[in-house]
């Protein structure tokens, strides 16, 4: 799309201040007249330059703390910036959050007349628009009801429907698709397509990647203030997805879940390294580990992984046993086993979960541990093909020649 | 449609909040409307609505004016003394409670200013306009008992207004002040409501400026409300009282007066403008 740009943003900075002893008052101030002074300076953009088109739908994706919000906040001059400029074409909405002006003291009628001066309306064109915002949101019969009254439901349809009515240009949206039920989400995403239809430039904030993907024309990943990578949603998508899982180092919680004779203190995932890792690439195989306390006497355990994809189909199982029906000794009281597990993966990539089981004394039979998603794990890599798994495979081909009769 | 206005209008230069941000029919569309529903919230959303704000000052009045006329007897000899004191009591609840809720509202409308564009100094002007719908209303309440208790209307009526202009810019300056040093310093409201209080006995309310000791008068005369009550006293109630020339013993003795008030509203209006890019930062 070669539309001119809406949002023009060139070499921007911004560094917030803070302060290593925090003085908020007078009194402090007296008496430790220098303390203000020490700072750490934490740069939340530098130098990011990028162009939005007018009619597009633009996603910013970041992990917290890379600067997205604080670029946000200057898109929509919450905040000035250090260096650097930005030029808008069009009238923008100056909410970045649902429902964010509304005085719950006052009626819903107050409060979209307020709102609709907020956006630069005057308040007899809000008037006239009055009656379809309350329509939208279905709550005429409540217009003159206090918005502390409102169920949080009605709450959420009036700031959606006041966002709607108030015909920006372009809207600066910030994990708006978090709230709400279902339902709600459903309009909410009806309103976005019919948004997107009427050619308005939005720029959407979010962690969710499926939204990323399913609305956005472009995508843009921020990562300590500066732009990692900028273009297509599902790369970027994935990108993020890449840092987020490589950086969370030491993910995959203690579990510590304890059943009569056992606890059962974690499940992780190793890297090559022998860190631990929250995510692992596509192809590269699963270091599956776990630790379990022996908290009584046992002639032997087994523990056992049932992996389940997001969808909730489980892809496979495996399981040990230990101790003497194995052909080993007793296990005694406060011994620790260590369970190490190599499995290929041929996973596709998504988000997986790992239920662990432990069992005693195999003889009985009865399962007296187990933790549901004792672990979870993401599988990143390239690849959208339907299905499970995505075994590696080489596929040969050959073409005999024709033969001739 | 949206898409050809906007490639009409063209790129335009974003250059961050401040104090007045987003045009000036904006600012004054909010301020009016944050004034107008916060004034109705306050005094149609309970039973007795109005009746409650004017009770206020009127108890206080009927408690000063037993105190000050039947046990210490200092104001059985000023001519007037009851609708002198009402008169007074009212419009310093202005600048008083005007200033006290101006100290914490910005912070109070937090999320208004870390999530929105919204003009900052909106906030606190919205307050100062509250208090003076309130006290426009309880000026009229005055002006029947001043009719009533006897005062003749003068032609000094029409300066009046003067006066009060002085009242309301002096308040609006330091709603401004104290809103935007909230912001970094929280003991500023504790601080404000125990001035507030020397305020009011700095300034010739209960007593009448003449009995004060010539070497406090000066002091006094610091106050720059001292001035603005006294002038009012003179051109409302009781035109034989020493005008504020009179009492500072000529206009030079006004000057410190004069310089405090316009220092106020100087500092006032830099802070602000200072602050107001910042504010959602420093929350």
């Amino acid at each position: 799309m070669e539309t001119p740009p809406a949002i023009e943003v060139r070499d921007l900075h911004k560094s917030f201040r803070i302060p290593v002893h925090r003085v908020d008052s007078f009194k402090e101030r007296m008496v430790r007249p220098f303390a203000a002074r020490d700072y750490r300076e934490l740069r939340a953009l530098d130098g990011v330059s990028f162009e939005i088109h007018q009619g597009e739908f633009f996603g910013i994706v970041g992990r917290n703390g890379s600067g997205k919000s604080t670029l946000l906040k200057l898109l929509a001059s919450i905040y000035r910036a250090d260096a650097g400029r930005i030029r808008m074409a069009g009238r923008l909405a100056p909410f970045i959050e649902l429902g964010v002006g509304f005085n719950v003291e006052l009626t819903a009628r107050e409060n979209i007349l307020l709102n609709g001066v907020m956006m630069g309306l005057t308040p007899g064109e809000t008037r006239e628009r009055l009656d379809s915002v309350l329509e939208f949101a279905e709550l005429e019969e409540f217009a003159d009801l206090k918005l502390k009254n409102y169920s949080s439901g009605m709450l959420v349809r009036l700031a959606f429907s006041t966002m709607m009515e108030t015909d920006a240009d372009i809207l600066l949206i910030d994990e708006v698709l978090a709230v709400g039920d279902a339902a709600f989400q459903q309009k909410c995403a009806d309103a976005f397509r019919e948004m997107k239809a009427a050619g308005k430039t939005i720029v959407l904030v979010t962690h969710q990647m499926a939204t990323v993907e399913e609305y956005c024309h472009r995508a843009m990943l921020i990562e300590d203030g500066h732009i990692l990578q900028l273009g297509d949603p599902e790369e970027v998508g994935r990108e993020y997805l890449r840092l987020n899982f490589l950086a969370e180092r030491g993910g995959g919680e203690e579990v510590a879940a304890s059943a009569e004779g056992v606890r059962l203190l974690g499940v992780w995932l190793e890297d090559e390294g022998g860190e631990r890792a929250a995510g692992v690439g596509h192809g590269e195989p699963l270091r599956l580990r776990a630790e379990i306390e022996l908290t009584r006497e046992a002639s032997g355990i087994a523990i056992g992984f049932t992996v389940e994809n997001g969808d909730g189909v489980t892809v496979f199982q495996l399981g040990k046993g230990i101790g003497r029906p194995e052909g080993g000794r007793d296990l005694h009281e406060g011994e620790r086993v260590r369970i190490a597990a190599e499995v290929e993966n041929p996973l596709a990539p998504g988000r997986y979960y790992v239920h662990c089981g432990v069992q005693q004394d195999e003889s009985k039979g009865d399962i007296s541990l187990y933790e549901p998603k004792a672990l979870d794990f993401v599988v990143f890599g390239s690849g959208h093909q339907a299905g499970v798994l995505q075994p590696e495979h080489e596929i040969g081909v050959t073409i005999e020649a024709a033969k001739s009769r | 449609m949206s898409e050809a206005t906007a490639a009409r209008r063209g790129l335009r230069e974003v250059t961050g909040p401040s104090a007045l941000g987003g045009g000036w029919r904006r600012f004054f569309s909010l301020l009016w409307l944050m004034a107008v529903t916060e004034f109705r919230r306050i005094y149609f959303g309970t039973v007795l609505g109005y009746v409650w704000s004017l009770i206020r000052p009127l108890l206080f009045f009927a408690v000063l004016l037993f105190v000050f006329t039947q046990i210490i007897r200092i104001g059985s000899d000023v001519p007037n003394y009851p609708v002198l004191l009402l008169l007074g009591i009212v419009l310093f609840q202005f600048f008083s409670e005007t200033t006290q809720e101006a100290v914490t509202s910005v912070v109070g409308q937090e999320a208004v200013v870390r999530k929105t564009q919204f003009p900052r100094l909106v906030i606190p002007l919205a307050v100062v306009l509250t208090g003076a719908f309130n006290s426009g209303l309880n000026l009229i309440v005055v002006l029947v008992f001043v009719l009533a208790w006897g005062v003749d209307p003068t032609w000094t009526w029409l300066l009046f207004p003067l006066a009060l202009l002085a009242l309301v810019t002096f308040t609006t300056a330091m709603a401004m002040l104290l809103s935007a040093l909230y912001v970094r310093f929280r003991d500023v409201a504790i601080i404000w409501s125990v001035l507030a209080t020397v305020l009011f006995y700095a300034t010739p309310i209960l007593y009448p400026i003449e009995v004060v000791p010539e070497k406090f008068r000066n002091i006094i005369l610091l106050n720059p409300l001292a001035p603005i009550f006294e002038q009012i006293r003179v051109w409302v109630i009781d035109p034989s009282a020493p005008t504020a020339v009179d009492a500072a013993g000529g206009f030079v003795g006004l000057l410190p007066a004069i310089a405090i008030f316009l220092g106020v509203c100087f500092l006032g209006a830099w802070v602000f403008r200072r602050e107001a890019p910042r504010i959602a930062e420093e929350l």
